[in-house]
Formats: structure tokens, sequence, C-alpha cells
């Protein structure tokens, strides 16, 4: 029979099970009462208890399933403590029924059923604040930490804990069900889950060099839940078009900085330093996609991904296919993000004039007096139009927008390039 | 689960419509009703009088207070509603997106509190 193990051993155990199998926990426990809470609250005392009975009896063959039963009996003792009469009996019997047979086969080894993704459409579902909707999924699904999403979002631990309590409780409360929606209505729902990981995905991205401890894990996290989306539901160009976007900025993560941590736009990038593996994959990923005939915002953003990979690639000019891209995507979301990229593919291709006309107007968005890549792009085709003074000045904007030290120093070095003034001072 | 879908609308919108359509409107809404009973889902609907006949009533400090008049005085104003009961959140939301009152005013969909026994 089993003997005890070292404590060492039983926490090992039992970080690889919440790594590998939280948010399959958390789905299966809250998918009948859809008290994603309590579930958490169960599952976070049967990993206590994990940790004190483990290295005296020896691991169990099923962890899995170990801590279902006891997060489970954690479960019922909190319906027995707080509800008398006919709920409680109601719930208990939601918490009873299927359960021992799903326990059983867990512990015979049969995988416990995968809700994640059914929990993913219930955190982003459109009753639920389109703010808290990623960390919602990085906390239920992935088991991440209310201070850890906060400092990923810029948000005080405090408010981003509250926030977090409030979706929640809405689940219960209103009755979100935890179920993958039916195919009329699949499409505008699961834009909403795959936004929600593209936007735990970017804000990775506000740290590339990686430094920043709460924020280096993100993009791999999003990585995960991309392929999560695409292994359960193979079928939707859109869920393979994010992935391979999210695996085409990725694979260029360690050129984005060169030896000395200073920023390293795309043009300038060695793409030896590139991880061409996962450029295969995202390529691969953008043709199954394209074969289903359904185009869409993160296909074309991750067309225009594999444009720019195939242009450094090669060395073969393809902006009018990049500004055709733009033109796509412009038609679909009326972006004026996608308005400034687009302007700057303009300009490769028939200049700077033509580019600045291209450029939304501050007048018609007044967000783009805060944005900086705005200021950026607009001081970079007046530098070529010429207009040296106003370049100046756009950049004198766009670096007091910027947040990253090392782009704040990347605009710096180029606004100093610019002639006509002399502003040396030593 | 029970939800209640409060109806409101803007009521003169209703009285400046022509009899034609008032009763077009009134078949639309008599059809749901139907159909809501025979999914199986209906609990109870009222259709509300207008707020001129509305009287709000409250006690403070021991005294009664009745106002002539609806609580609050907005635009939009409680016209009907539906208690219906179904299985979670998106059954109720595509009910209250097929009720007739959704194209002409909001729904809110509240779930009711369970009562304890």
């Amino acid at each position: 029979m089993s003997s005890g193990i070292s404590d060492a051993q039983a926490r090992n155990t039992a970080d690889a099970v919440a790594r590998r199998s939280y948010g399959k926990l958390v789905a299966f426990l809250a998918a009948r009462t859809r008290d994603v809470a309590a579930a958490e609250d169960a599952l976070s005392e049967a990993f206590a208890s994990a940790l004190t009975t483990w290295p005296l009896t020896g691991c169990p063959t099923s962890p899995e399933a170990w801590l279902l039963t006891v997060a489970r009996r954690k479960m019922i003792d909190v319906v027995r403590r707080r509800r008398s009469g006919e709920i409680a009996a109601a719930q208990l019997q939601v918490l009873g029924e299927e359960f021992d047979v799903t326990v059983a086969d867990v512990a015979k080894d049969v995988e416990v059923p995968d809700q994640r993704l059914a929990l993913m459409f219930a955190c982003a579902h459109p009753a639920i604040d389109a703010g808290i909707r990623a960390p919602l999924i990085l906390q239920v699904v992935l088991g991440l930490d209310a201070s850890m999403i906060a400092s990923a979002f810029l948000m005080s631990p405090t408010t981003m804990g509250q926030r977090l309590v409030r979706a929640k409780d809405k689940i219960r409360q209103a009755g979100i069900p935890f179920r993958i929606p039916e195919r009329e209505e699949l499409p505008g729902r699961l834009a909403a889950v795959l936004d929600a990981i593209y936007a735990a995905f970017a804000e990775g991205w506000a740290d590339p060099g990686g430094t920043d401890v709460a924020r280096r894990d993100l993009p791999e996290e999003s990585l995960f839940l991309g392929r999560l989306v695409t292994e359960m539901l193979p079928e939707e160009p859109e869920a393979l078009g994010l992935l391979a976007l999210m695996l085409h900025a990725e694979a260029r993560r360690r050129a984005r900085r060169n030896a000395q941590g200073e920023y390293v736009p795309l043009a300038e990038q060695d793409p030896a330093l590139w991880d061409w593996q996962m450029i295969d994959i995202a390529e691969e990923l953008l043709r199954r996609g394209s074969a289903l005939g359904s185009i869409g915002r993160y296909q074309l953003e991750g067309a225009l991904q594999s444009a720019h990979v195939y242009r450094r690639r090669t060395g073969r000019a393809n902006w009018t296919a990049v500004v055709q891209l733009y033109d796509a995507l412009w038609a679909l979301s009326g972006s004026p993000v996608v308005a400034i990229n687009r302007a700057l593919a303009i300009a490769e291709r028939d200049g700077a004039s033509a580019a600045l006309n291209a450029m939304p107007d501050v007048a018609a968005d007044v967000r783009l007096t805060e944005y900086q890549p705005y200021w950026a792009a607009r001081a970079e085709l007046l530098a070529k139009t010429g207009a040296y003074d106003e370049a100046r000045h756009a950049y004198e904007i766009a670096i007091g927008l910027e947040r990253d030290p090392a782009v704040r120093r990347f605009l710096q070095r180029r606004q100093s390039t610019l002639p006509g003034l002399q502003s040396d001072t030593s | 689960m029970q939800y209640l879908l409060m109806l409101y609308s803007d009521e003169s919108g209703w009285s400046n419509m022509k009899p034609s359509d008032q009763e077009q409107a009134m078949g639309a809404y008599h059809a749901y009703t139907e159909a809501l009973n025979k999914a199986g889902a209906l609990v109870g609907s009222n259709r509300l009088r207008p707020i001129s006949s509305a009287t709000t009533v409250r006690v403070a400090n021991g005294k009664t207070q009745v106002l002539n008049g609806p609580y609050p005085d907005s635009k939009e104003q409680l016209g009907g509603y539906y208690l219906i009961d179904v299985p979670d959140l998106d059954a109720a939301i595509s009910w209250a997106a097929r009720c007739p009152g959704a194209s002409h005013g909001i729904v809110e969909v509240r779930p009711v509190w369970p009562t304890r026994t």
C-alpha cells in the first residue's frame, strides 16, 4: 500500500494537478450550482488538506478524484451550515447527482469531462461587464490570484478583488449557464471569449522584456487558453486566427529587445532571432482558418503578421497586399488604431503625404489625443515630409504618453535625429 | 429559475398609435403570451394601466404619505410584466428578445429571489 511521502513531494504533486486541472475542477464543481466562488473556496481547502494528508498517506492514484471528493464534501458542509429546508435539499441534490459516478470514473482514470470552455463562455457572457471578462477567465480557468491579475491590468488589488467577486455573484444570482452556445449565437458569443483571451495576451505584451514577474506569464497563459478553444472548437476560423495572431507576436518576442534591452522596431529586427517553428504553426493555423471560408478580425490581423514576416524573410516589398488587408480590417472594425497602421502602410506604398491624409482625425475621436502610437506615427510621417518642427512636437507628446521606458528612449532617439535644431547643450 | 421580465416603454407612444396599429400590437402580445404558455415557461403576466392611475405610498416616522403619480417619474414607464420559469439566463434573454415590448421599449430581466421555506 502507499506509504508516506515528503512534504515537498506532496506539494509538487498538488502544484502539478493545480497547473493541469484547476479550471477543469472548478468548472466541474460549479457547473450545476453556478457558484464559482464556493467551488474555488472548496477546491482551495481541498488543496490545503492534500498538503497535510498526502505526506502521511502517500499520493492517491487519482489526485483529481481525491480533490473533487474532498472539495464536494466541503461544499456540502457549507450548504448545510448556511441553508435550511427546501433550498438546501435542492442544492444538496444538485451536488449529489452525477457526481458520484464521475468521481468513480476519474478514479478509474477516465478523464473528468472538460467544461472549461463552457466556464469561459459563462465568464464572457454579455451579462458580465466586458472589462472584467479577461481577469475573470484568468482567475477561474487558470487559478491566477487577484493581486497578480490586478497588477497585470494596472488596477488596485482591492478593486480587482471586488470586481471579481461581483462578477462571480452575477453568474450565480442571474443564473448564467455553463454551456457552449448554439450554432446561431455562437459567433457573437465566441467573439467575446476570444476578445477576453486577446486582452489578457495584450496586457502581457505591455512588458515585452518579461522583467515584471506578474506579467511575464500572461502571454503563455493566453496561448494555453487559445489552444484550448481551438481544440474544443476546431472548426471556428476566428479561434484559429486568434491563436495564429498570438503565436506570430510571441515568435518575435526575443527580437523586440536588443542585448542592451532597447526597443527594436519590426523593420530592424533580426529574423534569425524569431521562433520559426512557432511561425510555421501560425501559418498552418491561418491556412486551416481560411479554408473554412469565413473571414474575421483575428484572421485578418494574423494574415497581416504573416505578410510582415514574409516581407522581412524574402526582402520583397508587399505593401499593396498589406494595405488591402488593412482596408478589409478597417471596413470590419472602423477602429482608429487600424486606421493608423493602415496609414503607415500607405506611407510605404504611396509616400508620407498620402499617408498623412489617410491618418484618422483627432477631432473625430478624442481618445486619439491620449494614444501614443497615433502621435508616434504622425511624428514619423511628418519627419518624412520635412515638417521637422511639427514632427518634434508630435514626438514630444508620444514620449510623454509612453509608459515603457525602452520605448520612450527609442522615441527620444528618433526625436533627437531630426535636423534643424541645435539641442546639444553639453 | 424564475425571472421577471419588466416591460418599460414611453406610454405616449401607445396613445399616439393608430387603432389598427394598436390592434396589431395587441395581437403580437397575445401570440407571445401564447408561445410562452405553450413552452410551459409562463408563470404569470399582467398589463398595467397607465401611470396616470398610479398612486405612491410611503410610511415615514409612523405617518403614511400618499402621493398621486408613479415613482419615479421617468421618460419610460413600467407597463407590464411576465413572470417566467426557465432553466437559465440565456433562456430568459431569448424570451425577452422575442417580447414585442423589446422592440418599442426595453425589457429588464431580473432573477427572482427564491423563497425560503
